[in-house]
């Protein structure tokens, strides 16, 4: 046997639980002397404020749940009841709906960062794919989650996304009907969504320890996208690094609460105060907000099954990112030409949701066809060469000395783990 | 690629398409903002209001619409009293148990009974209407693009036909309803009702004051909802100041 | 991991009380706010509006024959009614309370005016169990009152314990008599 862990708490209740199972050495060693670069900027919040959403979401859920009846008659009245008869019901559910959004803005601007200073790059391949894991089990989450009030959009949302899979080649219809459980979204189609959409937050959970563990053995990047080098580059992450997330944290719950009491509706769609009518489609169906870039790029492509590999992957290119850029740098700082384009990306993602809010017609086609060509360039055909042609700026020698010697190397040399050896 | 050749055809259509493109849209008129007391973040359900929109609900709108999700009891958030809401919750006679034999029958409604509605089902009411539903009107003020703004602009938005135009049979024009033709007759002429505060019962009053009342019950929260954010808001302002004051602190050696 | 601790300039100590305080504050403000939003949370698995709303039923008294009794759903629990006959009032009242397994007269249970009907929680105040007695086929005990078929528990025509295992009298609900004939629980 191996034995007690050995601890030194000073109290013994603390002691006693440590040396059986050592959860307080871990929580110190992980969260309160982990060593972080010393250099993050606020983007280096969203991470935190992205696992505070998700608790919100879970609790407020739950509470939800104890209310909600997934039943096709019941299912928007027992939303309003929510709203009018049950004590609080109405914050706790304008806190879910909002937090959806809240969530995904948090998400990718998270994205955003990990794309602007390179965290996807050697050695975090691992860490960024299980993040990408992360944005397809939310947005299905999401996705589901819309579905059980029961209105026009939620109907028709629900209509249209299972029906995309109807483009795949000969099973597409069959696939369809299993989805469903029927011929139609309708009660059985429902109840799954209701137990799905339970269920998915607590695997996103798991996920996330992974997400989190791959992140502490890797340690973090930050803006200079250079390795740690020595200790005088990091800091304790308590309390530094948790009080930096508690400022974000109160701005985070501040913008959220003023959604919440004052515009709780201003995000989501006035039909889905409709109860759902399987006979009357509303003038446009639209998806919330946070899938309107992929459902502009749906769209934008004539051929269904094109529209939908397209729309499927726009994500999945994201899976393949850390070898599709070619680039030594990670940091947008010291690359002059991609530090342009990401801000190209970012103007023709927010295009593309503009595109999607509106119906595809006229002018909105042709800007969609042209932002939908210019996401897939971007990450396929931009980023590989970009790569070997672009030439990078000297980068500093260490985080806590970001004076740039003369001549120095372009590299961070001492950098242990990184395989990438181009010049 | 197709995608290199794009860019051109995208200023061609800026110039070219766009124009054809909008105009079919916009055929209402872009609505009027109205002053409400419930608006912004410190707005409150003017209750004079809303109890005379309650009386153009009852008198007028309820003739058709139903409002499933409100209770009699709900209307003490407009202000009416106890009595007065079980006097008005008596006037109207429910379903009530079974007899001894089995067979339905009726009651007068008690403050825990929803609004009744006008029609058994929703069959009934289409064939009562020439075929159109009126809808419910629970959280009728939620589910309009444009809200109270929208319901007020179709109250008041009737008029003639414009020459030229194509009604079809049973419709009426309205300047506000999506597409201009809408099934309702118009339901408000100014003097439908006689309001017992003494307000003249102009046809903006009227539509004015059943806003209100609708709006209160999509939203019967409002009031304390704007009351705790206020609280909250101020609150989680003071704690990230704080919280930024100890974050400078910690932070002041590291710089 | 201990030695990754930047080292505090020595000017740091002096400020240490103040920084503590402020701390102090802010940690306090934050446990304030998280408890403010736990109350919401728990408040909602309170009985709601709808259901508060439902908390009174009225019971019309004219059909029940003296000497039967009618059962109600008050709260999602059974309410007896009984219309009780001259001699079973008496034997109520007559009984001397240290006879009592919890004394209490007859006429702190029932209205004045109003002897004839005794109005209880129809809930065994052992384990909860519903008591027997209310139609007229079923077995009333020994004291004429109510017999509990799970643990024989026996109540008098007051509804008052009489025979264990049951430690208290069976509760009564708020109610008041809106005419002769009409009563209002709740």
């Amino acid at each position: 046997m191996a034995g007690l862990h050995k601890s030194d708490f000073p109290n013994p209740v603390i002691n006693w639980i440590d040396t059986r199972l050592p959860v307080f050495t871990l929580m110190q060693k992980e969260y309160g002397t982990f060593p972080t670069p010393k250099n993050f900027n606020y983007f280096w919040n969203f991470g935190a404020l992205a696992v505070v959403a998700l608790m919100i979401m879970i609790v407020t859920g739950i509470f939800l749940a104890m209310n909600y009846t997934p039943n096709v008659t019941m299912a928007f009245d027992s939303v309003e009841r929510i709203m009018r008869d049950v004590n609080y019901g109405w914050l706790i559910r304008y806190v879910h709906m909002n937090g959806a959004s809240m969530f995904f803005i948090v998400v990718y601007i998270h994205i955003f960062r990990g794309l602007y200073y390179g965290s996807y790059k050697a050695p975090r391949e691992l860490l960024w794919m299980i993040g990408v894991v992360l944005l397809l089990l939310m947005m299905a989450t999401a996705f589901m989650g819309y579905v059980l009030p029961w209105g026009q959009m939620s109907y028709w949302g629900a209509t249209v996304i299972t029906n995309l899979f109807s483009a795949v080649p000969a099973v597409g219809p069959g696939i369809v009907t299993w989805l469903w459980g029927g011929f139609s979204v309708d009660n059985p189609t429902l109840n799954r969504f209701f137990s799905l959409h339970y269920l998915l937050p607590f695997v996103i959970v798991g996920v996330l320890f992974l997400h989190v563990a791959a992140l502490h053995i890797t340690g973090s990047n930050n803006p200079l996208g250079i390795e740690v080098k020595s200790p005088q580059d990091t800091l304790p992450f308590h309390p530094y690094y948790t009080v930096k997330d508690s400022v974000g944290v109160c701005v985070f719950l501040l913008i959220w609460a003023a959604l919440v009491f004052f515009y709780p509706n201003y995000l989501g769609h006035v039909d889905n105060y409709t109860p759902a009518n399987p006979l009357a489609t509303p003038a446009d169906v639209v998806p919330e907000w946070y899938f309107l870039p992929f459902y502009a790029i749906l769209r934008s492509v004539p051929n269904k099954l094109g529209g939908v590999s397209m729309m499927f992957g726009s994500i999945l290119v994201l899976f393949v990112l850390p070898w599709l850029d070619t680039s030594p740098v990670r940091s947008c700082r010291f690359r002059p030409i991609y530090r342009q384009l990401i801000w190209v990306l970012v103007v023709d993602v927010l295009l593309l949701g503009t595109v999607g809010a509106h119906p595809p017609e006229g002018i909105w086609v042709v800007i969609g066809r042209v932002c939908t060509s210019y996401y897939f360039l971007h990450f396929l055909v931009v980023l590989p060469f970009l790569g070997k042609l672009e030439r990078p700026l000297p980068l500093p020698e260490s985080i806590s000395r970001p004076v740039i010697p003369r001549g120095g190397g372009p590299l961070p040399g001492a950098a242990p783990a990184k395989p990438m050896g181009k010049p | 690629m197709r995608g290199l050749s794009l860019p051109a055809a995208t200023l061609l259509a800026l110039c070219g398409l766009a124009g054809p493109a909008r105009a079919q849209e916009s055929q209402t008129p872009p609505l009027v903002h109205q002053h409400w007391s419930f608006d912004g973040i410190l707005g409150t359900f003017d209750n004079a209001a809303a109890q005379r929109g309650f009386m153009v609900y009852q008198q007028v709108c309820s003739a058709c619409h139903s409002m499933k999700q409100m209770y009699y009891r709900n209307l003490t958030g407009i202000g009416l009293n106890d009595d007065e809401i079980k006097a008005i919750a008596g006037s109207v006679q429910v379903p009530g148990p079974l007899d001894e034999n089995g067979a339905p029958t009726e009651r007068p409604g008690l403050p825990s009974d929803h609004f009744k509605s006008p029609f058994a089902n929703d069959t009934a009411a289409r064939a009562a209407n020439g075929g159109a539903l009126p809808p419910d009107q629970s959280v009728l003020e939620k589910a309009r693009e444009g809200g109270a703004d929208y319901i007020f602009a179709v109250l008041t938005g009737y008029s003639d036909a414009p020459a030229g135009m194509k009604m079809q049979q049973g419709m009426n024009y309205n300047r506000f309803f999506p597409g201009n033709q809408i099934a309702m007759p118009q339901p408000l002429h100014g003097n439908d009702v006689t309001y017992t505060d003494g307000t003249p019962s102009s046809l903006d009053q009227e539509a004015h004051d059943v806003t209100t009342f609708l709006a209160f019950a999509a939203n019967p929260e409002l009031n304390g909802r704007h009351q705790m954010g206020v609280k909250v808001v101020l609150f989680l302002a003071f704690l990230t100041g704080l919280t930024y004051a100890v974050k400078r602190k910690i932070w002041a050696d590291v710089h | 991991m201990a030695d990754t601790v930047t080292v505090p300039p020595v000017g740091h100590v002096t400020e240490a009380p103040r920084r503590d305080l402020l701390k102090l504050v802010t940690v306090a403000s934050a446990a304030i706010g998280a408890g403010a939003i736990a109350w919401p949370l728990i408040d909602s698995m309170n009985p709601s509006q709808d259901v508060l709303a439902l908390s009174a039923t009225e019971v019309d008294l004219t059909p029940i024959a003296e000497g039967s009794g009618i059962t109600v759903l008050w709260r999602g629990k059974p309410i007896f009614v009984r219309h009780r006959t001259p001699e079973e009032i008496k034997s109520a009242e007559d009984v001397p309370l240290n006879q009592l397994i919890e004394p209490q007269p007859d006429s702190q249970r029932v209205k004045p005016g109003h002897t004839q009907w005794i109005i209880v929680i129809g809930i065994c105040t052992h384990l909860g169990c519903v008591p027997l007695g209310n139609k007229p086929t079923d077995p009333r005990g020994e004291w004429g009152g109510w017999f509990c078929p799970c643990h024989g528990s026996q109540y008098d025509t007051s509804g008052r314990v009489r025979h264990g295992p049951a430690p208290l009298n069976l509760n009564l609900p708020p109610y008041a008599f809106e005419t002769d004939t009409k009563i209002k629980i709740g």
